[in-house]
């Protein structure tokens, strides 16, 4: 029995050729440091070489003007960040062959490069360090995820004018959160827009942080860690090239990355609004207000338990009782890390006492605004959903009450608010789902794992936040789950960058033929 | 004056009647049968047809008209009327509209659509209810010399402190006069001497708060606080208003809108306003949300049945006081006899304030009485006034008979006018006026 598709997949699979033909232009920058350290040039030259023929191979399948509807649009994304993943592995597999390089692995390097442009932050990299891996390699890993922050597919909308019909069909299939603000009447000025500012704030920070080094305020920052942790820190990526992570740096350093990793889990949209002249927009906005008061009650509380509760199993940890500054310091860092899914650590907050843990792992599930470069479920839904439930309760009290939802002062679709509810039902079996798989496949192969840890694992990854507890905390890594393990992990990170369903929705037979 | 009437409905009837004794009026319509039973109840010329036309504005002479008052059942054609009058003519043109979002625009320039003066039925509708919720046991309130004097009409209760007292008795306040007695719709103008009966309604003018105080003399009871719970019955345009202009006072009435769809618009254009999606007659549901307990309800649904029905339903589980909408002018007292507190007539509350434009040269402010048995207005002393410079008592021997001075205000500060009060240049004066001699009076000054 043959059925009609409904899809145009073949323009869908085009414009994703044209993604990765596209995706050798920022390689040309590791591969021009190559050059200019010595290392590894055949791994980036190989991997131009690949995306520009099969980018063009996927391209000449559809050689006319393309026309992208929704469906196309859901296909399209889904694969280019499947495809982008694929070919962005291929550095690692290079650069590792024949070393003790971990990542050498192809399982590894697609989990490496799959958490990279997600922003993720998630590594399976056994040795970070310049020194093994060089300088290319490290800061191209921190390239893909500044790519993958604001979205490789808005940066195809904001070049390439061929996409300037469908994008917005695109971009609101990859954009986090419900749905897209259109700041601008063209979608590509949009996306401009959003690339202008997601630029500006991160040479920002890097002149910032360099700043702080020239100053002889932080030692360690030098230019190269300046530039790579300007590129990790907006798209709340969290890959450093240090193994103890921002650990490694002076504690000025840890407090100006804090705002930032702010900004970055702020809606980008905002920062337009604010940059046309309108700055009181991004205060009177109720997702930011929430958001900054979610961040503020949750620091408090892991301040007051850092500042008290000296018994730990690590030695640092204990050093901060009766330190506020200390204590403040690595309980905002740490707070505002995991709820903006940056997933930079400035200690290991595997040896915060249960009081503590707690707040880090419920602070998983919040996730940045929508419109930012953060993971998770999204401060916006969870502001709607303590929205729907005060609702719920005075209208038991008074059950012919019409009490529509509001959000800065606009009401919410009662559809939109369905759609939220379902996302968040989706997103929690996503995650149990995951964690039984991780547990399952922990035990098959006799890896010692608590159930918490792999829940952290599952929720890290499927958050794109990175580092979980445990076996997976900051200071470790996600080398030791075999392999079967990691591919669902990239399965996770991919279902969680494009919020789970223009991926899930690819897969149903509806989608195809009716 | 030319005035040239576009639609003889209810609106353009009420105003042909305020004015056809003192000017020349016009009116049109496209029924001709209610233009020509016009002619044979006022003075004015009838002119058949369609007012969007520019054959019937030449036939009805609008190049000659000073004022056109585009008073139509649609908001359009009102519109379209006013701005086809200014191809043709400078005439002061006013349009009646019923949606705000056309008062908006106007309200952003004064040239929109060629109108010169925009008249909101709903929105004034609106506003003269939340006045009376801001003065309970009131049956009328207006404001003038920008809100610094009132004129407030109260009904006098059987049995209630003032029944049965001279007016010498019952006026203890300063910065009240007594202006009118209504009784069996004809205005007194009180002496010291007069009694005050049951059913009778007195007209007072002062400033607010000292009106506030008065207005707890009328009844029995203790305090009169402006009503702070209030419920709405029905989402109409004029509902609506009312709980947007409340919202604007820190009020959030609870609306009570049986239609699903009109309930939700309503819910996410007034955050403040509790809505209610159910049928107001239903005595479970009033009971369940203690409406008995409202200061205040206002009824005003899609028929004057069923604001009736409402507001009788209202009364009768307990709530003090209700307001009702009444679309058919001649139901108003009905729906005060058989125990509305209030009855409000859109048409009527146009008419009025279309009326005080055709006194805009010497008047500011014009009220109507309810009964239309007279007018209070508000005016500007000018320095050949035959009033500047002499005392009350003097210059009040030259008003025809049926004049009373309610209030003075002077530089913005209220001034109590008594017989030695000398007018000055500038001063504003609020004066009560008995039907007819109106014009008179406006000669005068």
């Amino acid at each position: 029995m043959s059925r009609h598709v409904y899809v145009d997949w073949r323009s869908a699979l085009s414009l994703v050729g044209r993604v990765v033909k596209y995706l050798s232009v920022p390689l040309l920058i590791p591969l021009f440091l190559a050059v200019v350290y010595g290392d590894g040039i055949l791994a980036f030259a190989v991997t131009i070489a690949v995306a520009l023929l099969t980018g063009t191979l996927l391209e000449s399948l559809y050689p006319d003007d393309v026309d992208i509807g929704a469906r196309e649009g859901f296909l399209m994304v889904a694969m280019s960040w499947l495809a982008v993943s694929m070919v962005g592995a291929i550095p690692y597999v290079i650069a590792g062959f024949g070393t003790a390089s971990t990542v050498a692995h192809p399982v590894n390097a697609l989990f490496e490069s799959m958490s990279g442009f997600t922003t993720t932050g998630a590594t399976v990299m056994g040795d970070i360090s310049v020194e093994t891996h060089g300088e290319a390699l490290m800061l191209y890993r921190q390239l893909t995820q500044w790519l993958g922050g604001m979205g490789i597919v808005v940066l195809a909308v904001a070049i390439l004018p061929e996409l300037s019909v469908g994008g917005a069909q695109l971009m609101d299939a990859e954009a986090p959160g419900p749905g897209i603000q259109k700041l601008t009447p063209r979608i590509r000025e949009t996306a401009r827009a959003l690339w202008k500012a997601y630029l500006g704030i991160t040479l920002l920070e890097i002149a910032l942080l360099y700043g702080l080094y020239l100053t002889g305020f932080a030692p360690n920052m030098g230019l190269y860690n300046a530039v790579a942790h300007g590129l990790t820190t907006m798209p709340t990526g969290g890959f450093s090239p240090e193994a103890r992570s921002i650990e490694a740096f002076s504690a000025i350093v840890q407090w100006v990355i804090i705002p930032f990793m702010i900004a970055a889990g702020t809606n980008f949209a905002l920062f337009w609004h604010v940059l046309s002249g309108d700055p009181k927009r991004l205060f009177r906005d109720d997702e930011f207000q929430f958001y900054v008061g979610v961040l503020g009650v949750l620091a408090a509380a892991v301040t007051g338990v850092l500042f008290t509760h000296g018994e730990s199993s690590i030695q640092l940890v204990e050093l901060l009782s009766g330190d506020l500054e200390a204590s403040a310091r690595h309980a905002a860092f740490q707070v505002v890390s995991i709820v903006t899914t940056t997933g930079y650590a400035s200690i290991d907050f595997n040896g915060f006492n249960e009081a503590g843990t707690f707040v880090i792992v419920a602070a998983m599930f919040i996730g940045g605004s929508a419109g930012s470069t953060g993971g998770g479920l999204k401060i916006i839904r969870w502001l709607v959903i303590l929205k729907v439930i005060r609702r719920e309760l005075f209208v038991t009290v008074h059950p012919e009450a019409v009490k529509p939802i509001r959000l800065n002062g606009k009401p919410v679709a009662e559809n939109d608010i369905r759609g939220i509810f379902g996302f968040t039902l989706i997103y929690v079996v996503g995650f149990v789902l995951g964690t039984a798989i991780i547990v399952f496949d922990a035990q098959r192969v006799d890896l010692t794992l608590s159930v918490l840890e792999a829940a952290s694992a599952s929720a890290a990854t499927l958050g794109n936040i990175g580092p979980g507890l445990g076996i997976v905390g900051p200071m470790n890594n996600y080398l030791p789950f075999p392999p079967t393990t990691k591919l669902v992990m990239v399965g996770l990170m991919w279902l969680g960058r494009l919020e789970i369903l223009p991926v899930l929705v690819v897969l149903t037979r509806a989608y195809w033929t009716s | 004056m030319r005035l040239l009437v576009i639609g003889a409905g209810d609106v353009g009837s009420s105003i042909a009647a305020s004015l056809s004794g003192s000017h020349e009026v016009v009116v049109v319509d496209t029924d001709r049968e209610r233009v020509d039973a016009l002619t044979y109840e006022y003075d004015v010329l009838p002119i058949h047809g369609d007012g969007t036309s520019l054959d019937v504005l030449e036939e009805a002479d609008a190049a000659k008209a000073d004022i056109v008052i585009a008073s139509t059942d649609s908001d359009e054609t009102n519109l379209a009327i006013s701005g086809t009058i200014k191809t043709i003519s400078d005439a002061f043109t006013i349009a009646r509209v019923q949606k705000l979002a056309y008062l908006e625009t106007w309200q952003r320039s004064h040239t929109a659509f060629g109108v010169d003066f925009m008249v909101c039925t709903d929105l004034l509708t609106a506003q003269s209810i939340v006045r009376l919720i801001g003065l309970p046991t009131a049956k009328d309130v207006d404001p003038f010399a920008g809100g610094r004097v009132q004129m407030a009409e109260f009904e006098v209760p059987t049995g209630g402190p003032l029944t049965s007292r001279t007016i010498q008795q019952a006026d203890q306040y300063d910065g009240l006069t007594f202006a009118a007695i209504v009784r069996d719709d004809e205005a007194i103008i009180p002496s010291g001497e007069d009694v005050i009966e049951a059913g009778d309604r007195v007209v007072v003018i002062g400033n607010p708060e000292t009106v506030r105080q008065f207005a707890t003399a009328v009844t029995a009871e203790e305090t009169v606080e402006a009503s702070r719970d209030v419920v709405i019955v029905g989402g109409s345009s004029i509902g609506y208003q009312v709980a947007r202009l409340l919202e604007e006072r820190d009020i959030g009435p609870r609306l009570f809108e049986s239609d699903p769809d009109r309930a939700r618009t309503i819910a996410e254009q007034l955050p403040r306003t509790t809505v209610m999606e159910h049928d107001a007659t239903d005595l479970d549901f009033l009971e369940r949300e203690h409406v008995a307990e409202a200061d205040i309800v206002v009824a005003t649904l899609d028929s004057d049945e069923k604001t009736l029905l409402a507001a009788l339903i209202a009364k009768r589980v307990g709530v003090e006081r209700t307001v009702a909408v009444v679309d058919e002018a001649q139901y108003v007292d009905l729906f005060e006899a058989v125990g509305v507190d209030v009855a409000v007539n859109p048409r009527e509350v146009t008419a009025e304030e279309i009326t005080r434009f055709t006194r805009e040269r010497r008047a500011e402010n014009v009220a109507i009485l309810e009964s239309g048995t007279a007018e209070v207005m508000e005016l500007e002393i000018g320095a050949d006034s035959s009033l500047t410079g002499r005392p009350i008592s003097e210059a009040v021997r030259d008003f025809p008979e049926g004049v009373v001075i309610g209030a003075i205000t002077r530089g913005g500060e209220f001034v109590v006018p008594r017989g030695d009060t000398v007018v000055e240049e500038n001063d504003h004066l609020v004066l009560f006026a008995r039907e007819g001699v109106v014009d008179d009076v406006l000669d005068l000054l």
